[in-house]
């Protein structure tokens, strides 16, 4: 393989990242301030079919994107509304609209399958994209890819760094201190509920329109995505540095796949493309076995210098979800 | 008089998103430029507009039966078993494994049956099992390393299918070699239907029904379901209760993907658990986890799977509509029941 290749090759691995960024980073807000939103997985589908038939019918790009980010406020309100006022099981709605935001963009995207549509173009940025290797990887990509650059940095500053995401997080850990602290805790919780599901939104307009664009219904593969980015979101422990560096690994683990099923000739590319499940799976246990109890007991029974080691490597691989995560927040 | 008239108002809610759900659906078909009634009538002569089509409808019931009483035990323990649609992959993977292995052997028909059905049960009982150790033992949520198996089992099934069981000459999406009829569930003449196939989801239910309802073991498993730490500290071995919710639910799916094979497919197919998983997942949360109800929730469900059928052949209408349909109805109910608590809720401050 020449090097040309790998470098237009990991190129291609930081676009197909973007979408997965921005849904990732987009559950994670979410997350933190204590709702689940298992929604992402249909509403990637809808938000990335609604995003191109927009773009189709305007010839505007724009309001491709924005169509997207409306599709996912959208179905987060309805997660919002029937978790935060209604005060029902934030999983069973999540779960639901993910298949019914799947079946509504198979079949309202019907007309739409197989068009030509609009894409969006790169744009290498003068002087950074003409840097040898570095350029070529990173500075000559679309507006979106840039994008999902800036968003991995704004949010994790944003947590930890900015009064409200300190708020956030105090929402998210303990709901009740933070109210009597003065924040507006369900107000909160559907702010970020609303922005993080106009980011999950925003991936889907970002599969149509850039990284595999067109729509072509049920063999789109854009189905799995969001049950992918809801895991990164765990293995991202919460953190959005954490979470880009899974979305990239995802993606890297993809064009690893693709890159190598002509040396493995008796594996189908099928098998391939979901070998980052396992993967995902596994990493999962690493960032969770931490938590259970044997570990702990087990570790117990170590002589100290063992247990010093072993307990660090844990501790750093371990990530715990906000505390109050999936309960309601009583406020009056 | 007063409990009365709040049934009155329960009946009234539940009749508020039956009509929240038709509306929904209602727009989604104007929005797509479609004749609502004409497409309501489709999925109704699709599938109950004649004993062909009827008994299609029981062939998708039967693994749907099967999935969502299996869901029950899981439920009642408090888990989201998400991994069932790949429990489902797994029995029907076992149980062509084992038909493979035996077709050419002397052994009966009625035996290899038999013991390719009991092998289905076990392979999906096993792929239920490492869910459940994932969660007892790594710490990992059932959903996400259900998830994950999911995807795990359908690359699976490629492998095989591409792979080792590949049809004589190349491997296609159309599946592996049909087995000879001798080892098909016996069908009734000229329908796709076994009889066996809605024998064996109506004993499953019945079972289910008296191990949630009529054992200490369904007790038990109850209070392991609605309160975890406090079944621990009564001395209920909690998580082996778990592992034995998901080792049921696993085998009961594992179940439903051998019937896929032996009565409906008669060999392996990429997406042989045809998504009645997932679709088992919304019957048990549409029921609110009620054994008896799932009979004929699940038959409506399967009559808008198979009626959807022909909607792309008569109305250029993708057949995803029944999911659609399916979901608004689940979501509704969802919705109306946190309307009615905070009505009821209201009224009880008022009085």
């Amino acid at each position: 393989m020449s090097l040309e290749t790998i470098l237009t090759g990991l190129a291609g691995v930081l676009a197909a990242a973007a979408p997965v960024i921005f849904a990732a980073i987009g559950e994670t807000l979410t997350e933190r301030s204590g709702v689940i939103n298992l929604s992402a997985n249909g509403k990637i589908l809808l938000a990335a079919m609604a995003g191109f038939a927009v773009a189709v019918s305007t010839n505007n790009l724009l309001l491709g994107c924005l169509a997207g980010m409306l599709i996912g406020s959208l179905v987060a309100a309805v997660v919002a509304f029937s978790s935060i006022t209604l005060r029902q099981s934030q999983v069973a709605v999540g779960f639901v609209l993910a298949l019914m935001c799947r079946d509504l963009a198979y079949f309202l995207g019907n007309p739409y399958m197989g068009l030509s549509g609009p894409r969006i173009p790169s744009l290498p940025i003068p002087i950074l994209g003409d840097l040898p290797v570095i350029g070529v990887i990173f500075f000559r990509q679309d507006i979106l890819t840039y994008l999902s650059y800036i968003l991995i940095f704004a949010a994790w500053i944003w947590i930890f760094k900015t009064r409200p995401g300190l708020m956030l997080q105090g929402v998210g850990e303990r709901p009740a201190a933070a109210f009597v602290r003065g924040a507006n805790v369900n107000r909160m919780r559907y702010i970020y509920t609303l922005v993080g599901g106009a980011l999950i939104g925003l991936a889907g307009p970002t599969y149509s329109l850039s990284v595999k664009a067109g729509w072509k219904g049920t063999i789109s593969g854009l189905d799995g995505i969001g049950w992918i980015a809801l895991a990164i979101t765990i293995f991202g422990g919460w953190n959005p540095l954490r979470a880009a560096f899974g979305a990239y690994l995802f993606a890297l683990l993809q064009w690893l796949g693709l890159v190598l099923q002509p040396s493995l000739p008796g594996i189908p590319s099928q098998v391939l493309q979901v070998a980052p499940f396992p993967l995902m799976i596994l990493t999962l246990l690493l960032v969770n076995i931490g938590n259970t109890e044997w570990v702990e007991r087990v570790l117990a029974s170590l002589p100290e210098s063992a247990r010093h080691a072993i307990a660090r490597l844990i501790r750093s691989l371990r990530a715990s979800p906000p505390a109050s995560l999936g309960t309601p927040f009583e406020q009056e | 008089m007063q409990r009365n008239k709040f049934q009155w108002t329960n009946i009234a809610f539940q009749l508020g998103a039956v009509a929240l759900a038709l509306g929904f659906t209602t727009l989604v078909l104007i929005l797509a430029d479609a004749p609502p009634l004409e497409a309501y009538k489709n999925l109704f002569v699709g599938s109950f507009g004649s004993i062909k089509k009827f008994t299609d409808v029981l062939v998708a019931w039967a693994p749907l039966m099967l999935a969502t009483t299996g869901l029950l035990v899981t439920f009642t323990a408090g888990l989201w078993n998400i991994g069932i649609e790949g429990q489902i992959t797994l029995g029907a993977i076992f149980t062509t494994g084992v038909l493979r292995v035996l077709q050419d052997s002397s052994a009966p028909p009625t035996l290899i049956l038999t013991l390719a059905i009991l092998s289905g049960m076990v392979g999906g009982a096993l792929w239920a099992a490492l869910v459940g150790a994932l969660k007892t033992f790594g710490g990992v949520n059932e959903i996400f390393g259900g998830l994950g198996m999911n995807f795990v089992a359908t690359a699976l099934t490629l492998w095989l299918i591409f792979g080792p069981w590949k049809r004589p000459g190349i491997g296609s999406m159309s599946g592996t070699e049909p087995f000879p009829e001798a080892l098909w569930l016996p069908q009734i003449t000229s329908l796709r239907l076994s009889i066996w196939s809605v024998v064996i989801a109506v004993a499953a239910l019945i079972c289910i029904y008296i191990l949630l309802k009529g054992t200490y073991f369904g007790l038990r498993l109850k209070a392991v379901g609605r309160n975890m730490r406090s079944s621990f500290i009564l001395g209920i071995p909690t998580w082996q209760y778990m592992m034995a919710s998901f080792l049921v639910c696993g085998a009961l799916a594992g179940l439903a993907g051998a019937i896929q094979v032996t009565a409906v497919y008669h060999r392996l197919i990429p997406s042989i658990s045809s998504g009645y998983g997932f679709l088992g997942l919304l019957v048990a949360m549409l029921v609110n986890f009620q054994a008896l109800w799932t009979l004929p929730v699940a038959l409506f469900f399967a009559a808008l799977n198979i009626g959807s059928i022909q909607l792309p052949i008569v109305l250029k209408l993708d057949s995803s509509l029944s999911g659609v349909l399916q979901g608004a109805l689940v979501l509704s109910v969802i919705i109306m029941e946190g309307v009615r608590q905070r009505f009821l809720k209201a009224a009880r401050e008022r009085s």
